[in-house]
């Protein structure tokens, strides 16, 4: 689990990788309350304008929340996460979670690090870029 | 699509508008739910001995799960679960609708067994045109969540494009 002394600036998340089936965001509407049937109902006018149900955004948030997680190791903690929803991501397609951190600093006593973040589809877009802050040991 | 589409004083009238406080209730079972429909393997988000091994009082919330909102059939919306919004609405006629952006920030911890209040508002409109989706209108809400303790937790600030 990283600590504030040993992370640089450059270094890079263990990736994450996801393949989300429609069982898998039928979880994802449960757990979240996001029943737009845009994400689970390929009738409905919207899927099919678009010609297939699309992963929540939500779920691409919550995966970069995940990849986050798992490098802190409960160690440190989320200051800050946030990312925008720039293109679309589909069923059974993989996405790929990764960052890196983009600076170092501290505040307030607290040691800081700001983290670049994203998801990627397969052809390499980054469809949900973001950043966070994490307070770490 | 909409071709024209324009912001009226009526839509900027409800900016910066609370909407009535609503609970969310964060439990094992709904702190499980969400973190398998995510797809943690991470034992910290379902057994509560290691949620205690690791320093919570109990399964902590993942990051961006906010709790459940309380669902009253008539009072909440059926399709997104929150609360129907009292008091004026915005009123826009666009019936397309996609999620633009999210960020949230921390200032304490959620666990399993709190229960949040949660309060929101309209802070920003704005219209874009797409290339694809013609006019599209963004909206920008703010959120706050204040545990039962009247700690403020976390703000979420959320843009929704509605075309």
């Amino acid at each position: 689990m990283p600590k504030w002394d040993d992370v640089s600036e450059g270094d890079a998340l263990p990736e994450l990788k996801k393949k989300p089936g429609v069982t898998q965001l039928v979880k994802y509407a449960a757990g979240s309350g996001d029943f737009n049937p845009l994400h689970h109902d390929f009738a409905f006018p919207q899927s099919k304008a678009l010609g297939s149900i699309i992963v929540h955004g939500r779920f691409k948030y919550a995966s970069l929340g995940e990849l986050v997680s798992n490098w802190l190791g409960h160690e440190g903690r989320i200051v800050k996460l946030g990312c925008q929803y720039r293109g679309m991501d589909f069923p059974d397609k993989e996405f790929v979670a990764g960052g890196t951190v983009k600076r170092k600093y501290e505040e307030d006593g607290r040691k800081l690090a700001e983290l670049e973040i994203w998801t990627k589809n397969e052809e390499g877009k980054a469809t949900t870029p973001g950043t966070a802050v994490v307070e770490l040991p | 699509m909409a071709k024209e589409f324009e912001i009226t004083d009526q839509m900027r009238a409800v900016i910066g508008i609370e909407s009535p406080p609503w609970t969310h209730e964060v439990t094992t079972t709904s702190v499980r739910a969400f973190a398998r429909g995510v797809g943690y393997t991470d034992p910290v988000y379902f057994d509560i001995e290691a949620a205690k091994a690791a320093g919570y009082k109990s399964l902590p919330a993942p990051p961006s799960y906010m709790g459940t909102a309380v669902f009253i059939p008539g009072k909440s919306n059926d399709t997104f679960s929150g609360p129907n919004r009292g008091g004026p609405s915005l009123k826009h006629g666009l019936p397309g609708l996609l999620d633009g952006g999210t960020e949230t920030e921390y200032f304490g911890q959620i666990c399993a067994g709190d229960e949040l209040t949660v309060v929101s508002k309209l802070t920003d409109l704005t219209v874009r045109e797409s290339g694809s989706l013609g006019k599209m209108l963004i909206t920008t809400n703010e959120t706050t969540y204040t545990n039962q303790d009247g700690e403020l937790v976390a703000r979420q600030r959320g843009q929704a494009i509605f075309y």
